[in-house]
């Protein structure tokens, strides 16, 4: 079959996870959309693996996964050392590095 | 074909429920249904693998680290829906359609070519957990190493975030007595327990406060997560109907004398 | 090795010792202090015994290269010649009586040890002045005779008096300075070289305009250094130095320095007119002026150095005149290095012996309570007025008879001039000396120790006999190997004639004064209505008026001014810019609102963007 409505499909996914990431301020939430992001590539590096026929794309994939699986140890770990400190996990209140 | 056409519009609409939930664990529930949803896609794909994988370590391990650091901390910030940036959401909804749309655009016109398929290839590396290891310990064997070291990294980093170093000796029990005694003495905190849930005829659940002789609720007994959930039963009510049962019953024994 | 390096590297030695030995050198740096020249003395004498006996024209001594740049070069080099002989002769010579004198003058002082610092230094610098053979080096000396002055005016600095004095003697002398610096540039552009030698070669072929410049510029410095009018004013207000220094610098040594200057350049003034003429002219003015102030001043060290003004009026006068009056500018120097010197001394001693006092209306009658002053102050006092036989009289009457040789309106201007020096300095004596006591009872005049009056003997000794000098022409033979051989001018009257003249307008003089002040009573204060002319010498002739009014006022308008100009115009440019800047920023770096969202929005705004560019450009 095509492959087209699989990337169609990416490229939505990835944008609704965008506007996740801009409208949701709940950290974890934002963490969500990202990981949301993340797969809609993978998607789309699957899809492209089995358009060329070849497994490269599928490493690619497996290796964003490995990145995101280690990124969400230290990103969650970080969320929670600044609700330990500040008591609210909205990424807004974090906001002193400003002008 | 068939899959792709049921999970796809399964897939957008939970994205987007997640994106307009209003609680973290609905949110990460539907990111669940997503990430499963694209499992299969991959299986559909002929990526085996992958989709083992993404079974195991995102719905697995990353969800669920997902929903314990959620419980942990989750829980007091309830997540307001009402936006303190201005023009954020708009600009945000619109930026977003129009950069899936220019994907969209960009792809559409793209001269894709006749699909190759992944079935000469895993033929010819004999399956494709196999076609995967060849290039992973060959072609990719550097990368595959540094992201070991990434891992161990993160792993580090995690705890070195999350430990925190005891200052103080832990208070023994002679200590914590102590200090109860002196805050009676000094704020009159009742030293003993606090007072368990309200216990009701109807109802025997940590939801229901505790009421003091007076008739009027215990804040004690209230849980403070429930509190913040707003899940506290009302029991108001239930004393005006306990109230009617006993003038009805006091009635029936008048009429019955 | 010539041992000539040692004359000004004694008395450096020693002020450096005085000066960075701190208060370890308190109990003997007085007596350091005053061998210093002493010892630079003898050493100057062997040299002029040598350079007498010898056959050079002068003796040299090359100490080091001190400038090497490209096709520049300075050597720091000693030349003891006649000229520079006579000089070191005089600095050291009276520089050591001065000094000797100092350690009774300032007995109670207790900077007594830095006040001989800084004397050591002056008579380094100015010894280095007067033997350099090269206008840099000069200029070096000349510098520094400039800070020992500044220095020593400027004393007794807790009086806020002395301060500004100094201040202004400074600044006054800086003007000097500037021509000074600018004539040497010339010469360095003009001739490549500023050594005498060089520059006296190249006069040669120098074009009249260059010659005119430098001596214009040579005069400027002149007259900064000698207090040649328009740069007098600072000489009377650097009586406020203590009186060895008023003796010593401002009168003897340091203020002759233009005189040296004109002099020792006589190839640049051979060479034109229009600055010889512009000497004489500020000579003539300063010999007439210094002698009107002196006329109407009541503090006796004023009237001393207004004296000091127009006898150094009179050698700028002759050096102006050019060959003929070299020698005799000079010798004047020389005898009024001697008597004047005596009498700065006789009247520090005057007020060592009147608790301080200089007003002489305050003194009078004071010749029985100090026979020594009284007396050798008559020899300065007989020697100043060109009395027959002592040494001004021979020195003044060269030179006024060179003045007729020039022109007859000159002439009859430095006769005149004779006449005002026999009128003040006879007033000086009768109110000092002579007149009835106007001493106040807390004074108790007493003569001095014997530590001041020798050296006022030896002084009073040299201005008697520094005639001799002139003694069958000698002087004039001894400079003939510097300025040249002397010419005789026509005179439009006799010399003999002159002389008796120059005599008889003397005694007018003296005998106006005596009528004036040795038969009446001498008012104890200053008599405040009198006339027009009194009140203008009073205040200096008015120069420092003159001063404020054309230089200073100007000055300070232009400055506040370009303060103005300079805090709106070129500030307000430059704040402004810095203010739009600012304010730009100020309101750009609203964007860096802390919110992580709206970064992610740019982001995503830009990834957009180029996209929507890549998209753009696909499908065209």
């Amino acid at each position: 079959m095509s492959t087209t409505p699989f990337l169609v499909l990416s490229a939505m996914l990835f944008g609704v996870g965008a506007v996740g990431v801009l409208v949701r301020r709940n950290a974890i939430v934002v963490f969500m959309c990202v990981e949301l992001m993340l797969n809609a590539a993978n998607l789309a590096f699957v899809t492209f693996s089995r358009q060329h026929g070849n497994f490269d794309g599928q490493i690619a994939a497996f290796f964003v996964m490995v990145v995101a699986a280690a990124e969400v140890v230290v990103g969650l770990a970080i969320i929670m050392t600044i609700f330990r400190t500040r008591r609210s996990a909205s990424v807004d209140d974090a906001s002193l590095l400003k002008y | 074909m068939i899959a792709f056409w049921v999970l796809a519009p399964i897939m957008v609409v939970s994205a987007i429920a997640m994106v307009m939930a209003r609680k973290a664990v609905h949110c990460a529930l539907l990111l669940a249904v997503i990430m499963i949803s694209l499992a299969v896609l991959y299986a559909v794909q002929n990526a085996p693998f992958l989709f083992a994988v993404q079974i195991v370590v995102y719905t697995g391990a990353v969800l669920m680290l997902f929903l314990f650091v959620l419980m942990l901390v989750g829980v007091d910030s309830s997540d307001s829906l009402v936006e303190t940036l201005r023009g954020q959401r708009v600009t945000a909804v619109v930026l977003g359609l129009l950069f899936g749309l220019l994907v969209v655009v960009a792809i559409s016109q793209a001269t894709l070519g006749s699909v190759v398929g992944l079935a000469d290839a895993s033929e010819q590396a004999g399956g494709n957990v196999k076609g995967i290891a060849a290039l992973l310990f060959s072609r990719y064997v550097f990368a595959f190493e540094v992201t070991s070291a990434l891992l161990i990294t993160a792993a580090l980093g995690a705890m070195v975030l999350a430990h925190r170093e005891r200052l103080t000796p832990k208070p023994t029990q002679r200590d914590m007595v102590t200090q109860r005694m002196h805050d009676y003495a000094t704020s009159g905190i009742h030293p003993g327990a606090l007072p368990g849930p309200g216990s009701f005829a109807r109802h025997n659940s940590v939801d229901t406060p505790a009421l003091l002789p007076d008739g009027t609720v215990s804040e004690l007994s209230i849980s403070r997560v429930m509190r913040a959930r707003g899940t506290v039963r009302d029991v108001s009510r239930d004393r005006a109907g306990e109230r009617e049962i006993e003038t009805e019953s006091r009635q029936i024994e008048e009429g019955n004398t | 090795m010539s041992l000539l390096y040692l004359i000004v590297a004694i008395p450096a030695a020693s002020a450096a010792v005085l000066l960075l030995g701190g208060r370890l050198a308190d109990r003997w740096g007085h007596l350091l202090g005053a061998i210093a020249p002493i010892a630079s003395f003898v050493v100057g004498l062997v040299a002029f015994v040598q350079l007498a006996n010898g056959t050079d024209e002068a003796l040299t001594q090359r100490l080091f290269s001190w400038i090497d740049v490209g096709s520049f070069h300075v050597d720091f080099a000693l030349l003891f010649d006649p000229l520079s002989a006579v000089f070191v002769l005089l600095i050291t010579g009276v520089g050591s009586l001065i000094h000797i004198y100092s350690i009774g003058y300032m007995d109670h002082d207790e900077r007594r040890r830095r006040f001989f610092g800084y004397l050591n230094l002056f008579v380094a610098a100015m010894l280095t002045l007067v033997l350099a053979d090269d206008y840099l080096a000069v200029f070096l000396g000349w510098e520094g005779v400039g800070l020992a002055s500044y220095l020593l005016i400027g004393f007794w600095q807790h009086k806020v008096s002395a301060a500004v004095a100094a201040k202004k003697a400074f600044v006054v002398n800086r003007v000097g300075d500037v021509g000074m610096a600018l004539a040497i540039m010339l010469m360095f552009t003009t001739f490549g070289s500023t050594s005498f030698e060089g520059v006296s070669a190249g006069m040669d072929q120098a074009t009249s305009g260059t010659a005119t410049a430098l001596g214009l510029l040579l005069l400027l410095a002149a007259c900064g250094k000698s207090a040649q009018v328009p740069l007098q004013s600072w000489l009377l207000d650097a009586m406020e130095g203590p009186t060895p220094v008023s003796a010593l610098i401002h009168a003897a040594t340091m203020v002759t320095a233009g005189v040296y200057l004109v002099t020792r350049s006589n190839f640049i003034y051979d060479q034109t007119e229009v600055a010889q003429t512009a000497v004489v002219i500020v000579g003539l003015v300063t010999l007439l002026w210094g002698a009107v102030i002196g006329c109407a001043k009541d503090d006796i060290k004023k009237v001393l150095a207004a004296s000091t003004m127009s006898q150094i009026g009179y050698m700028m006068l002759a050096a102006g005149i050019g060959p003929a009056g070299y020698a005799f500018a000079i010798f004047h120097l020389l005898t009024h290095g001697f008597f004047k010197a005596n009498m700065f001394l006789g009247a520090g001693s005057v007020m060592h012996g009147m608790n301080d006092e200089i007003d002489m209306r305050r003194y009078g009658a004071l010749r029985g309570a100090m026979p020594v002053t009284f007396a050798t102050f008559a020899v300065g006092y007989l020697a100043i007025i060109g009395f027959p036989g002592f040494s001004g009289f021979w020195s003044k009457d060269k030179i006024i008879e060179a003045a007729f040789g020039e022109n007859l309106l000159i002439g009859v201007g430095a006769l005149v001039g004779a006449g005002i020096t026999a009128f003040y300095m006879t007033r000086l004596m009768l109110m000092t000396f002579i007149s009835e006591r106007r001493w106040t009872k807390e004074a108790h005049p007493h003569e001095s120790s014997l530590v001041m009056t020798v050296p006022l003997i030896v002084l009073g000794a040299l201005s008697l006999l520094g005639g001799v000098l002139l003694f069958n022409g000698w002087i004039v033979d001894w400079l003939e190997p510097v300025v040249g051989p002397e010419e005789h001018a026509e005179l439009p009257i006799p010399a003999t004639m002159i002389t008796i003249l120059v005599f008889l307008v003397v005694l007018v003089g003296a005998a106006v004064a005596f009528v004036l002040y040795g038969r009446d009573k001498v008012a104890s204060n200053a008599p405040a209505r009198v006339s027009p002319f009194t009140k203008a010498a009073r205040a200096d002739l008015y120069g420092d008026a003159l001063n404020e009014v054309a230089l200073m006022r100007p000055g300070q308008y232009l400055t506040s001014s370009l303060v103005y100009a300079d805090n709106r115009g070129v500030d307000g440019a430059v704040n402004g810019l810095a203010a739009f800047v600012g304010g730009t920023s100020g309101s750009v770096r609203r964007w860096q609102s802390g919110f992580v969202r709206s970064y992610a929005l740019s982001m995503l705004g830009g990834s957009a963007l180029l996209l929507l560019a890549v998209v753009a450009v696909k499908l065209a």
